[in-house]
């Protein structure tokens, strides 16, 4: 019951940022366009390798242009629902988060709701035709596992980068400066996640396994899909863990930003 | 009670550049000690300097700060650890941070935050409908907040902050930056508000006609110390604010060193415009005026308010 209202108070807001976005058409028609056409611009780079060499990290194009649209699609839809998050500074400088902790909801939750930047909706759409493309390209045999997984995976995915976006966020609470620290992590994660981890160092490729664990937004879960090992020798039941990972990183993410919001009320630092 | 402070600390830690590398930490008392209790239906004024602790003793009350050391009790909640459930039982208006969408209708805002606060359209719209009529709203009501003046939107944030009938009341500067009308009409509405609801109100102000008007009580800040707890009077007497009735004459007259009740602070022009300072508990204004004018011709005059910092300094001062 309580819950139930709680849903509906969200509801509203996330509806009412909706048509506060929809009642600027032409500029609104014109971000959605860009933020596709960005992507494109984006995969170019990939085509470019590709058109000096076979192989990259020992793989093919489209097996790269299959993660390319998973991480993509992933990361497209963290940025729409949370990609604001780490405008977190400007809402502490502008009173607005205390106007949050002065009603009876989730500071969290209010903040995720307060802008919800439809306009990105652009870059999923690319990114899941992207993926779409990179399906009939490549050579999966499909079974149910992985017909299941090609579901699952661009959702986990998204889920991943979210808890990216809210404990990277935090940062605000202690710098003022805290955006670019905060878009090191989720867009420098997101472009490190569209390649095959197989062509970074050791030391990047364990930080972005285990720590910020952006490895398992696309790279894993494309070797399932394409039933290979990992080169670099990670078990293979790794790469069907997008779930669990995402679960233990929202759950690590949320305890950051109860700190970071201790630090802000002064509870201890 | 519905507010207790008993106590109350808050420190903040500033890092300071000491040479080219080395920083250091220096320990800043906002709040040092402030004991003060309200009780239900109370009208008080919390005036200080800038700086003296007013902002962070409202938010150590509103649960957006944790006390460093001290009890604090809002509603009988400890209002950090129970923030929300505080949130539902006090209103607030932070003239500078909004409670409302700037990006949308007036009139939206009270929809979503009657959906925050989880409220049955049958118990928010009479309380929206009575704030519309009482501050003159609905000329502005579908106008975007963001094209709003500042007295319309002042007179939004107090309707958001009373949507969800609160017990209490907390206002930082309502009347900072209104027109005499604006200010005027938000007075007179807070003072119906308490007197049909029994509100609880609790005001930080620069104005001293807000305080005059609202509050029956003070409570004075400086350097994070509560200097004085009592009345407006109490506290003019005790400091020996003056106010000042300053006169343009029609011609250059004498100096007016002899009007009962007045001390002559200073002539200008040759005695055209002359300043006389006057305790409000010994004269009235009408006094002193009708005096000066039995002596001379008068073409204007204005009477200039002891200044609420001023009043704050004399205090330290004494």
């Amino acid at each position: 019951m309580a819950d139930a209202t709680v849903a509906t108070a969200y509801r509203s807001i996330v509806l009412s940022r909706v048509a506060a976005q929809a009642s600027y058409r032409t500029s609104f028609a014109i971000e959605v366009v860009s933020q596709a056409f960005i992507v494109l611009v984006e995969f170019a780079e990939v085509y470019v390798v590709f058109h000096q060499v076979d192989k990259l990290g020992g793989f093919s194009y489209a097996e790269v242009t299959l993660m390319y649209g998973i991480a993509v699609s992933a990361f497209g839809i963290a940025d729409l629902v949370v990609g604001h998050l780490d405008q977190l500074p400007f809402y502490v400088r502008r009173g607005t988060f205390d106007a949050f902790l002065l009603r009876p909801l989730s500071p969290l939750g209010q903040l995720v709701t307060s802008d919800f930047s439809l306009r990105r909706v652009g870059r999923v759409v690319t990114g899941f035709t992207v993926l779409a493309v990179a399906l009939v390209a490549v050579d999966i045999d499909w079974t149910a596992g992985r017909l299941l997984l090609v579901v699952v995976t661009p959702l986990a995915g998204a889920a991943i980068f979210s808890a990216v976006f809210v404990a990277t966020s935090a940062i605000g609470f202690w710098v003022v400066e805290g955006t670019e620290f905060a878009n090191a992590f989720t867009y420098g994660g997101n472009y490190l996640s569209a390649f095959p981890f197989t062509v970074f160092g050791t030391v990047v490729r364990r930080f972005f396994t285990f720590l910020v664990p952006v490895a398992f937004v696309a790279y894993l879960p494309s070797l399932a899909l394409l039933g290979r090992p990992d080169p670099l020798g990670l078990p293979g039941w790794l790469s069907w863990s997008a779930v669990p990972v995402a679960v233990v990183a929202w759950i690590a993410s949320v305890a950051v930003w109860r700190t970071g919001l201790r630090h802000y009320v002064g509870a201890g630092s | 009670m519905i507010v207790e402070a008993r106590d109350l600390h808050r420190e903040f830690v500033v890092r300071r550049a000491a040479g080219r590398l080395r920083r250091t930490k220096h320990t800043v008392a906002a709040v040092d000690g402030v004991t003060f209790s309200i009780a239900p239906g109370e009208c008080v004024g919390y005036i200080g300097a800038n700086g003296a602790g007013k902002s962070t003793t409202i938010k150590m009350l509103t649960g957006i700060l944790v006390p460093t050391s001290g009890h604090v009790r809002v509603c009988g909640l400890e209002p950090t650890r129970e923030r929300a459930t505080l949130a539902r039982r006090i209103g607030a208006v932070f003239g500078q941070r909004s409670q409302l969408w700037w990006d949308l209708p007036l009139r939206e805002s009270f929809r979503l935050l009657a959906a925050i606060h989880r409220l049955p359209a049958s118990v928010w719209q009479p309380r929206f409908d009575e704030c519309v009529a009482l501050l003159d709203m609905s000329p502005f009501l579908e106008t975007p907040v963001r094209q709003l003046s500042l007295g319309q939107r002042m007179r939004g944030e107090v309707t958001a902050a009373l949507l969800h009938s609160p017990e209490l009341l907390v206002l930082d500067e309502p009347t900072i930056g209104l027109d005499l009308l604006s200010k005027e009409a938000l007075r007179a509405f807070l003072i119906r508000e308490r007197r049909e609801r029994g509100t609880t109100i609790l005001l930080t102000t620069h104005d001293l006609p807000d305080i005059e008007r609202l509050c029956e009580r003070l409570l004075v800040v400086d350097h994070g110390h509560l200097v004085f707890d009592g009345s407006l009077p109490a506290l003019v007497s005790r400091v020996g604010a003056e106010r000042v009735l300053v006169v343009d004459l029609v011609e250059p007259g004498p100096a007016l060193d002899d009007v009962p009740g007045t001390v002559l602070r200073s002539v200008e022009a040759d005695g055209l415009r002359q300043h006389l300072a006057f305790h409000p508990d010994r004269t009235t204004a009408a006094e002193v005026v009708a005096a000066v004018s039995a002596r001379v011709p008068l073409r204007d005059l204005t009477v200039t308010e002891p200044d609420i910092e001023d009043v704050v300094r004399r205090l330290y001062q004494s």
